[in-house]
């Protein structure tokens, strides 16, 4: 790992332009070498770091297009009439086994699980065939030859291994790999499925928080997680605010959680929009399994899996706009579900906000700084400055006022390098990799 | 001050029904007016904001359960509010006030309906809630740049609920009703209440649009009467004053329907693409509809406009 200091600089360096679909999920694979975005198209992109230059040792490899393949495509329902996306809503990696990569990609109703492979050599010196491929007529043979294997251009392909359907009624909103890397969990709106990588015709409900009254529904889930270590435990966070850590063993349905997360309202910050603010848009647990990160609409909590009580560190993302809650509710902004990340050691955390800003908190240093990726401003290699939100008052130069923000502008989605300060940060169709300075 | 058409209902009724000689607990009216009027405002202004939230149509996929989710309880947590001070009493009474006549329609609508779900659906009617949700209740906005009020009127027509297991009963989104049920306290006027405000797609009067805040206590009616499809004024003198001279059977759901009978097979997707589209395909068959649909888009046009 680098040095501590994320904040010393960020240097813009790759900036990969992905015009054709808005970018919905983005995810580093194990070892960070992958990336992979999904978008609305349907699309999966996958982006490989090149191995460091002799040339420039001190900058670290460019990312690259890997694969790019399309993972799901539209589907009608004619029992609705309704038409299923093909928005990938996540990716997520398979810790790696063999040459070959897996990722998991999921819509809102079916999971697939990808092969990507690569191939470099071909094979070479039929007996029956030309090289273009057409059959030779076997009376023209005369010698027999062993084919032998020949390097050629890489080729990677992508094929998919596993179909994993027809299990969710609900919009699915998350998929978890399980630490035993045999199992996955699904996560819909009321349900959650644990699934054999396997086996893709049965699925065991493992929550169900579908009330029998569909009238009484006042609660959805909105994020799941395994526990990186603990195959047994994981984590489902709901639209009300709170989180629920389950365990496996102790029963086959776990709607009983082992703990609840709440965090007590506070009355002072009471409106008609606390419910809403408050529902959770992701949760994340540290690497060290220790912690678990909440993204509400205005903050980032990270909470001690040993304390249900409250977060134990709280960070306001963008607390000027908790007076505009009404505007945002007018134009849906305040459903937005801003996604959040560790950095590899969890001493950092990062969230995106609007107007093509995101956020780092430094949980040692107390420090936080606010970033944007934007090609206007700022040059390639060159250090990102920290941006600043004027909140009231006299507005500083290079301030920015909250009523100049472009709420089309937004950073749903950001992943950080699981070992390095390399982040990916998604904007509506751009991708922008940034590493810290080195040296 | 406060949102057009709930203010001129006051207004015109002049002080509050409750007499003022009332003694002991200030009634229900006097905690009103000493409530803060410009939070009074706001919330109804929410209140109505929600209430076209949850009734605009994703034509095309499925809504997003959690929205839609947050937008009902916070619509139940400002009419508990207003129950408890009492403004929800107010316009229950405002509601009772504007009586309509028209069973007719509410019957075809509830018949076009059954017919177009069960054509589509090819299944015996569900209790609308589980139905409504697990076949997708429309209940997000359509997305589409700029006005949502836009995709008011067309979207509305599909929400209706598909069955209505019991006569009288037209849930929200989640078939609010049993949620409210406790609050109920006049049953038996709640009932044709509840016809009668559905089938208030009438008079072009200012009370069509009190329909959506002047609604009585429960949620069922709450969301019944908004199922009326008449689009929620918006905060804006201008438009409010062309709704005014707006012939509100436009929004005669029996209209559209219809040109829908004639195309039993339309989806709620269908219709939102016949309607904008003035109708080419599917509603070839009944003129009348047709201009009915051009004067609508019109009017759309018109709304998109300011």
């Amino acid at each position: 790992m680098c040095s501590v200091h994320v904040f010393g600089g960020f240097l813009e360096w790759a900036f990969k332009t992905k015009l054709t679909d808005i970018i919905s999920t983005v995810e580093f694979n194990h070892s960070g070498e992958l990336l992979a975005t999904g978008d609305k198209g349907g699309r999966v992109v996958i982006f490989q770091q090149e191995p460091e230059s002799k040339n420039q040792p001190q900058c670290r490899g460019e990312y690259n297009v890997y694969s790019t393949f399309q993972s799901h495509e539209p589907e009608f329902d004619y029992l609705k009439s309704l038409e299923i996306e093909e928005k990938i809503n996540k990716i997520r990696w398979l810790p790696q086994k063999n040459a070959a990569q897996f990722l998991l990609s999921t819509n809102d109703k079916t999971i697939k699980l990808w092969k990507i492979s690569e191939r470099d050599k071909r094979p070479e010196g039929y007996n029956l065939k030309e090289e273009d491929g057409r059959y030779r007529d076997p009376n023209t043979v005369t010698t027999l030859r062993v084919p032998v294997f020949r390097p050629m251009d890489l080729m990677v392909e992508a094929s998919p291994r596993r179909v994993f359907a027809n299990a969710h009624t609900y919009h699915i909103n998350s998929i978890s790999v399980n630490s035993d890397c045999e199992t996955y969990l699904s996560a819909d709106d009321l349900r959650i499925n644990l699934w054999h990588l396997e086996i893709t015709d049965r699925s065991f409900n493992i929550v169900d928080i579908k009330p029998a009254n569909m009238e009484e529904l006042t609660e959805v889930i909105t994020a799941a997680e395994f526990h990186p270590n603990q195959c047994n435990t994981f984590v489902y966070s709901s639209s009300k605010g709170t989180i629920r850590l389950c365990d496996m063993r102790a029963s086959a349905l776990c709607d009983q959680h082992s703990k609840m997360f709440e965090e007590p309202e506070d009355p002072n910050n009471r409106s008609f929009f606390s419910e809403i603010i408050s529902s959770i848009s992701d949760v994340k647990f540290s690497h060290s399994g220790r912690y678990m990160m909440t993204r509400d609409y205005l903050s980032v909590k990270i909470w001690d899996l040993n304390m249900e009580t409250r977060p134990v560190e709280t960070y306001q993302v963008h607390e000027y706009l908790r007076s505009k809650l009404c505007s945002l509710y007018e134009n849906d902004c305040i459903f937005d579900k801003f996604e959040c990340c560790w950095n590899g050691n969890d001493s950092v955390v990062m969230t995106g906000s609007y107007n093509n800003f995101f956020r780092m908190f430094d949980r040692g240093y107390r420090q936080d700084v606010t970033l944007e990726a934007s090609r206007e401003n700022s040059k390639p290699r060159s250090v990102l400055k920290p941006r600043k939100v004027c909140t009231g008052g006299k507005r500083k130069k290079d301030e920015i006022s909250v009523d100049s923000l472009d709420f089309n502008k937004k950073i749903l989605h950001t992943a950080w390098h699981p070992l390095d300060n390399i982040i990916a940060v998604a904007t509506t169709n751009n991708l922008y990799i940034f590493q810290d300075k080195l040296n | 001050m406060f949102p057009k058409g709930t203010k001129r209902k006051f207004s015109d009724s002049g002080e509050e029904p409750v007499p003022s000689g009332e003694q002991g607990q200030p009634a229900p009216s006097a905690a009103a007016r000493t409530l803060s009027s410009s939070y009074s405002l706001q919330r109804q202004s929410l209140l109505d904001m929600s209430l076209i939230k949850l009734q605009l149509c994703h034509m095309l996929v499925e809504p997003n359960l959690c929205r839609s989710v947050l937008i009902a309880n916070t619509v139940r947590q400002i009419q508990e509010e207003m129950t408890q001070d009492g403004t929800w009493q107010i316009m229950t009474q405002a509601l009772a006030a504007a009586q309509c006549p028209a069973d007719r329609l509410v019957a075809t609508e509830v018949l076009c309906r059954q017919t177009d779900m069960a054509a589509q659906a090819g299944q015996s009617p569900k209790p609308f809630s589980v139905v409504g949700l697990e076949e997708g209740y429309h209940s997000e906005e359509v997305v589409m740049d700029g006005d949502g009020d836009t995709e008011v009127t067309m979207s509305t027509l599909s929400t209706v609920s598909p069955q209505l297991s019991s006569a009288s009963y037209l849930p929200g989104p989640f078939g609010m009703g049993p949620c409210w049920e406790e609050e109920e306290e006049e049953g038996e006027c709640e009932e044709d209440e509840e016809e009668d405000s559905e089938e208030c797609v009438s008079e072009g009067e200012e009370a069509d649009r009190d329909h959506l805040t002047g609604d009585s206590r429960t949620g069922e009616q709450v969301f019944g009467t908004f199922e009326i499809k008449h689009p929620a004024p918006p905060p804006d003198p201008a438009l409010e004053e062309l709704f005014s001279d707006v012939d509100a059977s436009y929004y005669d759901l029996d209209t559209v329907l219809t040109g829908m009978q004639s195309a039993p097979k339309m989806g709620p997707y269908d219709l939102l693409e016949s309607l904008s589209s003035h109708g080419p395909t599917a509603l070839s068959s009944s003129t009348s509809c047709r201009s009915d649909l051009n004067e609508l888009d019109h009017i759309m046009e018109i709304i998109v406009g300011s």
